[in-house]
């Protein structure tokens, strides 16, 4: 039996769809959840997907963070349920308090859509152990708040005990401090970060096919288990 | 008391229009009568000045059977086969958005994507074509800045990937520069919707935003009109302020409204606000209806009745729902968030009235606001200066001799204005969103899969030449379709329908007039020969400050098929030893050329000529052979003639070439002469490339090979592809960043 990997719709969220698509074609069950339930449907990992979770009006993923789902969001990730947050879910993961550090407009203060190139730092979560530690890989990043901020203490910390999971490389198209892309929990089950794995799953439609490994990763720990 | 002049005149009616409403009421009109007749009749509802030229898209529209809807709704509806139809239409917003560039141009992409959610699909894909002034008037910083992060603010917003477009500079925009945006939209064959109020005692549901005081009066005094030196800002209370938010819910909301046959007709709000679309609906069902104004949620309860029904607020919807699916209706609003609101009813009575404060304000024949309002045959005449126009050829302009002045020349248009990468305005926007984006630009067109479940696709472009368009109006419509068609074929597809955007001065002049019947004719005889009929389109006249008319600035729109998306062919050079063959025939034209007006400031004598039998075979060449999986890379040659060509190919992936060139090297490389592309191929396939060529009467020409990282011109110059790529990208950012 293959793993149920759920992904939440909130009004706003845009790239939901392409997020459910990168789920089947890593072989796992897609499930839609919506954000004004308090139900995970049982899900054996969840997506918080790209987009502009209602309009980012306040602040990016600030009114998403308070969405009922989230409250179940939080409380099964305390417990161990793989989290996967990209762009505006990375957004709300911070804003929930599930990640530390906050996202903030980016230092050219544009949208930036460019093929981007990564470094994978954390190849030990259960979003990227298909990855080889310092592999790189291509995925599109696309957004207008994407600049990574947190104290120096924290970024200390991060960097201190590998919580850094991807970093650009070739260009820092945001101004995120320490080039940082993505970051994870203690745990290794929440990883959040701002490049879109799901727009990297097939060459025909995207740069390359680099982000299906998230996907493929989550599913053979869930498998395994 | 004595009867004191109505106020017709500010509202931009004319002496005779207003005549002519009293006549049809019998009596004069409320004050919110005459509000909603004097913009439905504007010039950009009604098209009174361009209709009996517009009718030539009918008459002369080639035998298709792609056609699903035809011209006359909110977008034609084209079948690509598989069940699934698409509707795309480009329209635009140049009035908004040079009085506020970001607002304008974002409301531009959103009226865009309403017209084809109100046909029933599912919006997949967005383009937009941008004019401005010179890239250093002093105006273009805050216009570009503006109209792109607008029209990336809401389509990114909206989760729309933006798959290309135009950027152009020339100073006739500076007073007026142009905003036109498309959109592409998919569905099943059954589930297109009309436009149509029908079935007595059904409900009016208004769904979306609120309606606030913004956009009044946006198509009549201020698209209909023309700038004066000082009437631009004055004018920003007209312009709409979009939440693009709120249309993601509405389309969202709609969408599984028609998925559940919840609705029997739909109509968005756009131009004209609540007047269009109870009247529309009303006049095209062939029915009555009843509107209660006061039920309409409003952003401020002092309101008026004319500010509410002229409102151009927008993300609303008006639907028509049968009385016992409104529960369900509402209620699926409600689980979206978007608010709905009963809002009148459709009746038998053939009337249009509307009621206020318990007053029937309005009480007219739906059909007299729709579509019987003024028709003109507006005068026209060739303008004075065209003949001297078209006799200063560029003869005499000195050309480059020597190789280094043609590495020069070559160098000095890869890094003008308009032939400079569009990276800066690009990366501002989404290409990716939805996950169905296989070409977008740089390449020559956009291609999208429709549908995770099949290999379809379709591929676009959006091209135009004001250039061309003013020293021959009827051969620029012309180039401008044989681009847009040439760009769709590059990728392998197989055109199959035209929109358009007909930008043009004031049409009270009659040399714009005749500039706008010549594009018209050139227009509808060029899609007659391709064999592409036009959808559906847009026309936007007053576009000039003070007497000055911009050019005329026809854009067209071609939509192509792909049966199988894989098979795409892009634009860039992807290997190293791929044999690069030119295909078309090149003649000695530089008028209206990138070379002529960047090295020379000229703009004289004739345009290529349009050569659309040739087009349709190379057309059809290039179908085959992508088919045929034989093509590495196609792209077309124009603005900057093959020499722009070669860059624009060899930098897409870093890939250089050796070429060789036939006859004169200068008209080799910066001719602008139509019907021409650049392929490559491997070894093995260059016989049956050759032969498909032949078959389709084709001229060739073997250019080289390519590889290496330099673009060497055999025994004329060598340039490498790094000194190319700084100067080619620095330009945008240079004067915009």
């Amino acid at each position: 039996m293959t793993a149920r990997i759920g992904v939440i719709t909130f009004p706003g969220s845009l790239d939901d769809r392409d997020a459910l698509r990168a789920v089947r074609l890593a072989g796992a069950e897609p499930v839609s959840l919506w954000h004004g339930d308090h139900d995970l449907r049982g899900v054996d990992a969840a997506v918080l997907p790209g987009g502009f979770s209602y309009g980012d009006y306040l602040r990016a993923g600030a009114i998403a963070s308070f969405a009922p789902i989230m409250a179940e969001v939080v409380a099964a990730a305390r417990d161990g349920l793989p989290v996967l947050g990209i762009c505006n879910g990375f957004q709300v993961l911070c804003e929930a308090g599930l990640l530390p550090g906050a996202l903030i407009r980016n230092a050219g203060l544009h949208f930036v859509c460019r093929d981007q190139r990564l470094r994978v730092e954390a190849a030990d979560t259960a979003w990227t152990s298909e990855y080889a530690a310092g592999a790189e890989i291509v995925v599109p990043v696309k957004n207008g708040e994407g600049r990574y901020v947190a104290d120096e203490s924290t970024l200390d910390e991060l960097e201190a005990t590998g919580r850094v999971a991807f970093r650009y490389v070739g260009g820092n198209p945001n101004g995120a401090l320490r080039d940082i892309a993505g970051i994870r929990n203690e745990a290794g089950n929440v990883v959040g970060l701002m490049p879109h794995p799901e727009h990297a799953i097939d060459p025909l439609t995207g740069p390359s096919a680099d982000g299906l490994g998230m996907f493929v990763s989550v599913l053979k720990q869930l498998t395994a288990a | 008391m004595t009867e004191t002049e109505q106020p017709y005149a500010e509202l931009g009616l004319k002496d005779d229009e207003y005549a002519r409403i009293c006549d049809i009421l019998g009596r004069r009109p409320s004050d919110t009568e005459l509000a909603m007749y004097s913009v439905m009749w504007s010039e950009h509802c009604s098209y009174k000045s361009s209709k009996v030229h517009l009718r030539q898209f009918g008459e002369k529209a080639p035998e298709t059977d792609v056609l699903l809807v035809g011209m006359g709704e909110n977008a034609g509806v084209v079948d690509v086969g598989d069940g699934l139809a698409v509707t795309f239409k480009v329209e635009s917003h140049n009035h908004p958005s040079y009085v506020e560039p970001y607002q304008g141009a974002a409301t531009g992409v959103g009226g865009i994507v309403r017209d084809i959610l109100t046909m029933g699909a599912r919006p997949i894909a967005v383009m937009d074509s941008l004019r401005f002034g010179e890239i250093d008037h002093p105006d273009s910083r805050r216009l570009v800045s503006g109209v792109v992060a607008g029209v990336g603010g809401y389509g990114n917003c909206l989760g729309l990937p933006n798959i290309g477009g135009e950027v152009v500079f020339d100073p006739t925009y500076a007073g007026n520069p142009l905003v036109n945006a498309l959109c592409l939209g998919v569905m099943r064959h059954d589930q297109i919707q009309l436009a149509r109020a029908e079935g007595a005692g059904n409900k009016v549901v208004l769904l979306g935003a609120k309606t606030g005081r913004d956009g009044i009066g946006g198509v009549s005094v201020l698209a209909s009109a023309t700038f004066n030196e000082d009437g631009g800002p004055s004018k920003r209370p007209s312009v709409q302020v979009g939440d693009p938010f709120t249309e993601k819910v509405v389309i969202e909301c709609c969408l599984e409204l028609f998925e559940r046959g919840l609705v029997t007709g739909i109509q968005d709000l756009g131009g004209a606000g609540l007047s269009c679309a109870t009247s529309e609906t009303a006049s095209h069902g062939g029915s009555g209806m009843t509107v209660d104004l006061d039920l309409v949620p409003l952003r401020e309860p002092s309101m008026s009745p004319v500010e509410v029904i002229t409102s151009e607020s927008q993300e609303r919807m008006l639907a028509i729902v049968e009385p016992g699916d409104v529960d369900e209706v509402l209620a699926l609003c409600a689980h979206w968030g978007v608010l709905a609101t009963v809002i009148g009813e459709v009746t038998d009575s053939g009337r249009l009235e509307v009621r206020w404060h318990g007053e029937v304000v309005v009480d007219v024949p739906p059909a007299s606001l729709a579509d019987e309002g003024p028709v003109y045959e507006r005068p026209y005449a060739r303008p004075d200066d065209q003949d001297a126009l078209q006799a200063d050829s560029t003869d005499a302009l000195v050309r480059p001799a020597t190789g280094d002045e043609l590495a020069e020349t070559l160098l000095r248009l890869a890094s003008s204005p308009n032939l400079a990468s569009r990276r800066w305005v690009t990366e501002q926007y989404d290409r990716y969103v939805l996950g169905g984006t296989v070409l977008a630009m740089p390449h020559d067109s956009g291609v999208v899969r429709l549908v995770d479940d099949s290999d379809r696709g379709v591929a676009l472009s959006l091209d135009g030449n004001g250039r061309y368009a003013r020293l021959d109006p009827y051969a620029g419509a012309q180039l401008a379709l044989s681009e847009a068609y040439r760009n769709v074929s590059t990728s392998g597809a197989r055109p199959l329908a035209v929109t358009n955007c007909l930008n043009f001065g004031s049409p009270e002049d009659p040399a714009v007039m005749w500039q706008f019947a010549e594009a018209t004719r050139g227009l509808a005889d060029g899609c007659a020969e391709l064999g592409v009929p036009v959808t559906g389109g847009n026309v936007s006249f007053y576009n000039q400050t003070g007497a000055t008319a911009i050019h005329p600035t026809p854009v067209v729109g071609v939509l192509g098929v792909l049966d199988d998306v894989n098979r795409r062919v892009p634009s860039g050079f992807v290997a190293a030893g791929d044999v690069v063959i030119l295909l078309g025939e090149t003649y000695d034209e530089f008028g209206g050329s990138e070379w002529a007006w960047v090295v020379h400031g000229h703009l004289g004598g004739r345009p290529p000529m349009p050569r659309l039998s040739a087009e349709r075979q190379l057309s059809d060449a290039l179908q085959a052979a992508a088919a045929d999986g034989l093509l590495t890379c196609a792209h077309d040659v124009s603005d900057g003639g093959l020499g722009q060509t070669l860059v624009e190919a060899a930098l897409l992936n870093g890939i250089g070439a050796t070429v060789t060139l036939d006859g004169d090297p200068f008209v080799a490389l910066f001719s602008e002469s139509a019907a021409r592309a650049v392929v490559t191929c491997r070894d093995a396939d260059v016989d049956r490339l050759l032969e498909i060529a032949a078959g389709h009467d084709l001229a060739v020409s073997r250019l080289g090979r390519t590889g290496g990282d330099a673009l060497d011109v055999t025994g004329q110059f060598t340039l490498p592809l790094e000194r190319l790529r700084e100067t080619h990208e620095a330009t945008l950012p240079r004067h915009l960043a």
